[in-house]
C-alpha cells in the first residue's frame, strides 16, 4: 500500500479546498441557510408539525443530504475531472499507485469535504431550529456512507465527463431533481398513493429517510431497508470503478 | 546489459488506429537513448505504454525486470516521466508540486534532495512561485523537477526542449549528461536532431508505428553518411566538359564551384578519380572542402524511403 501517495493526493485535493475557502464552503452554507429562513423559519411557522416535529427542524436532514449529495457529486467530479482536462493526470497514471490508492486520495477528500460540510450545515441549522439527534452514531454512519457513496458517483461522472457541460448534467438534471423529489422537503406519506409508489423508485427516497430517522426516529421507509439501498448504491458505485480501472476507460485508452 | 525490454509491442486506438506494430527493442542501462521519428510516428504511444499511462494492445514491457503490467508497482517507481506537453497545475507553488511528484512515488519527504533538483535546474529562485506565474521555459525545467524529484533510474524525456531557448537547452542538456554519469538511463524524444547528435549514444527511428533502425550513433553516421565534395574553382566555368561527366558533377556558385557527391560507404570514393580527371581537363582549382550528412539528413532519408 502506498500510503505517501494517498496522502499526497488528499493533502493536495485538501488545499485545492483551502485556497478556494468561499465557493467550497461559504457558498453551500450560505444556500442552505437561505433554505432555513425562506422555508423553515418564514413559511415553515405556517405549516403544521409533521410527526410531532416543527416543519423547520423536518428540513434539517433533507437539506444537509440536499447539500450533501451535490457537494459529494461536484466536489470528486471536478477532483478527478481537471487534471484530466490539464493533462495532469499523466502523473497519476504513471506513478507506482493502485486505483484503489487513487480512489482512496480523490474520493477520500471529497468525502470529507461534504462531511465537513456537513457538519457546519447542522451546527448553522442549530441556530435557527430546535434540533434533536436520536441517534447520533447513525446519524454519523448515514452522512459518513452517503458522502463516500455520491463521492464514488462523483470520481465515476468525472471520468465519464468530456467536457464541463457533462460535469453539469448528472448534478443538475439528475441529483438535483431527485433531491428535491425525494422527500426533502415533505414526508412522502403526504402523497397519492400512485405517486408514493413512484417515489420509491427514487434512491434518495431511502438516504434522506434514514438520515431523518436517526435524527427524530420518524422515517418514509424502515431504516433497514434505508441502510439496504445505501449500501447496494455503494456497491454499484464501487463495481463501476473497479470497472473503469480494470479497462482503462477513459483513462489508458 | 538491457534494462528496458519491449517484446512485440502493438497498440490499437479505440478508433481503429494502428500507433504501434509489433515493436521490439531494448534500451541498455546507463546509455541516452534518442527515438527519432516525425509526428504521429509513435514516439508517445510507445512511451506511454512504458510508463503505465496507455495500456498495451499485445506484447510485453519489462523496466529493470519488472513487467510494467503485472508488476507495476516495482516498474514505475524506477521510471521518471517529463511529458512533452507543458501540463502543470495553475495556483500550486513549485515546491508543491515537486514534493506532491516524491510523494505520489511513495518516498518519503527530503527537502535535501528537492532543494538540489531545483538548484540544479535553476529553479531555486521560484521556488515559491505559483506555477500559472512562470514561462513556458520554466515550466518545462518544472516538469522535470517533478520527474528527477523520486530519484528515477530511468528517465524519459519527451521532446523536453520543445519551445525553450537556446541557453536553457544548453542547462538542460547538462542537467541530462549529469544524470547519465550518474547512471540515470535516459530516453529522449526529440525534433531537434542536432539533440540527438549531440546527447545520444544510440539512435532508435520510429515512422508508422514501426521501429526502422537502431544504431550506435557513431556507426549510424559512419554507415548512412553521405559527403558531399565542393571544388572552388580559379575560373568560372560555362559548362561541365563531357569528359567530367561520369562523376555527375553539378556547377554551383556562377561557374566557380563544382558539388561532387559521394558515399563513404562505398569501396572507392571516386575523388582520387575525380582529381585526376579535373587535371586532364585542365581545369585547375583553387580549394576544396568536404560536408558530411547531418543526423536529419539520414532520418529525411530514412522516413521518406518508407
Amino acid at each position: 500500500m502506498n500510503f505517501r501517495a494517498v496522502r499526497a493526493i488528499y493533502v493536495f485535493e485538501m488545499s485545492r479546498t483551502a485556497r478556494t475557502l468561499l465557493q467550497s464552503i461559504v457558498s453551500p452554507v450560505l444556500s442552505i441557510s437561505l433554505y432555513f429562513i425562506v422555508f423553515g423559519a418564514a413559511i415553515g411557522s405556517r405549516i403544521p408539525q409533521i410527526e410531532g416535529v416543527s416543519y423547520g427542524a423536518f428540513l434539517v436532514p433533507g437539506l444537509i443530504m440536499l447539500m450533501l449529495l451535490t457537494q459529494s457529486v461536484a466536489n470528486a467530479s471536478f477532483g478527478i475531472y481537471f487534471p484530466r482536462f490539464t493533462g495532469t493526470i499523466y502523473e497519476i497514471l504513471s506513478a507506482p499507485v493502485s486505483a484503489f490508492e487513487i480512489v482512496l486520495g480523490y474520493v477520500g477528500a471529497a468525502a470529507t469535504k461534504s462531511l465537513v460540510l456537513g457538519l457546519i450545515i447542522l451546527a448553522t441549522a442549530g441556530l435557527f431550529v430546535p434540533l434533536r439527534i436520536d441517534h447520533p452514531l447513525w446519524m454519523v454512519a448515514f452522512l459518513l456512507l452517503t458522502a463516500v457513496t455520491f463521492s464514488l458517483l462523483g470520481f465515476i461522472i468525472g471520468i465519464w465527463a468530456d467536457g464541463f457541460e457533462k460535469l453539469q448534467v448528472i448534478p443538475m438534471l439528475v441529483i438535483t431533481p431527485l433531491t428535491f423529489l425525494g422527500g426533502s422537503f415533505y414526508s412522502i406519506d403526504i402523497l397519492p398513493p400512485f405517486w408514493r409508489t413512484v417515489t420509491l423508485f427514487n434512491p434518495v427516497v431511502y438516504l434522506v429517510s434514514g438520515f431523518r430517522w436517526s435524527f427524530y426516529g420518524i422515517s418514509d421507509v424502515g431504516v433497514g431497508l434505508s441502510l439496504a439501498m445505501t449500501l447496494l448504491f455503494l456497491a454499484l458505485c464501487l463495481a463501476v470503478v473497479w470497472w473503469i480501472f480494470r479497462t482503462g476507460y477513459r483513462l489508458k485508452n | 546489459m538491457s534494462v528496458i525490454s519491449v517484446a512485440n509491442l502493438s497498440k490499437t486506438y479505440a478508433g481503429g488506429f494502428r500507433a504501434l506494430k509489433d515493436i521490439s527493442l531494448d534500451i541498455r542501462r546507463g546509455e541516452i537513448f534518442a527515438l527519432l521519428g516525425p509526428n504521429g510516428a509513435g514516439k508517445t504511444t510507445l512511451i506511454s505504454i512504458i510508463c503505465g499511462i496507455v495500456n498495451p494492445s499485445a506484447g510485453r514491457v519489462t523496466v529493470d525486470g519488472h513487467d510494467v503490467v503485472a508488476d507495476y508497482r516495482a516498474a514505475r517507481s524506477t521510471i521518471g516521466l517529463v511529458p512533452q506537453e507543458l501540463t502543470t497545475d495553475a495556483f500550486e507553488t513549485v515546491w508543491a508540486t515537486v514534493a506532491f511528484s516524491r510523494g505520489l512515488f511513495g518516498k518519503p519527504a527530503n527537502p535535501a534532495h528537492i532543494e538540489k533538483v531545483l538548484r540544479d535546474l535553476s529553479l531555486w529562485e521560484k521556488k515559491d512561485s505559483m506555477l500559472r506565474t512562470l514561462s513556458g521555459g520554466m515550466k518545462r525545467r518544472v516538469l522535470i523537477a517533478k520527474a528527477l524529484s523520486h530519484e528515477p533510474r530511468v528517465l524519459f524525456l519527451d521532446e523536453p526542449t520543445a519551445g525553450v531557448d537556446v541557453e536553457l537547452r544548453k542547462d538542460m542538456w547538462n542537467v541530462v549528461r549529469a544524470l547519465r554519469d550518474s547512471g540515470v538511463t535516459i530516453i529522449l524524444t526529440t525534433h531537434y536532431i542536432e539533440e540527438a547528435e549531440q546527447m545520444a549514444d544510440r539512435v532508435g527511428v520510429i515512422n508508422r508505428g514501426e521501429i526502422v533502425l537502431v544504431e550506435e550513433k557513431a556507426e549510424l553516421m559512419r554507415k548512412l553518411g553521405r559527403k558531399q565534395l565542393t571544388v572552388l574553382l580559379q575560373k568560372p566555368l560555362d559548362t561541365i566538359p563531357d569528359s567530367l561527366a561520369a562523376h555527375r558533377l553539378t556547377l554551383a556558385a556562377e561557374g566557380m564551384a563544382l558539388i561532387y557527391n559521394y558515399d563513404t560507404r562505398g569501396e572507392r570514393t571516386g575523388i582520387t578519380a575525380l582529381l585526376g580527371d579535373l587535371n586532364a581537363a585542365g581545369i585547375r582549382f583553387r580549394d576544396l572542402h568536404t560536408t558530411q550528412s547531418s543526423l536529419e539528413d539520414i532520418f529525411v532519408g530514412l522516413v521518406s524511403e518508407r
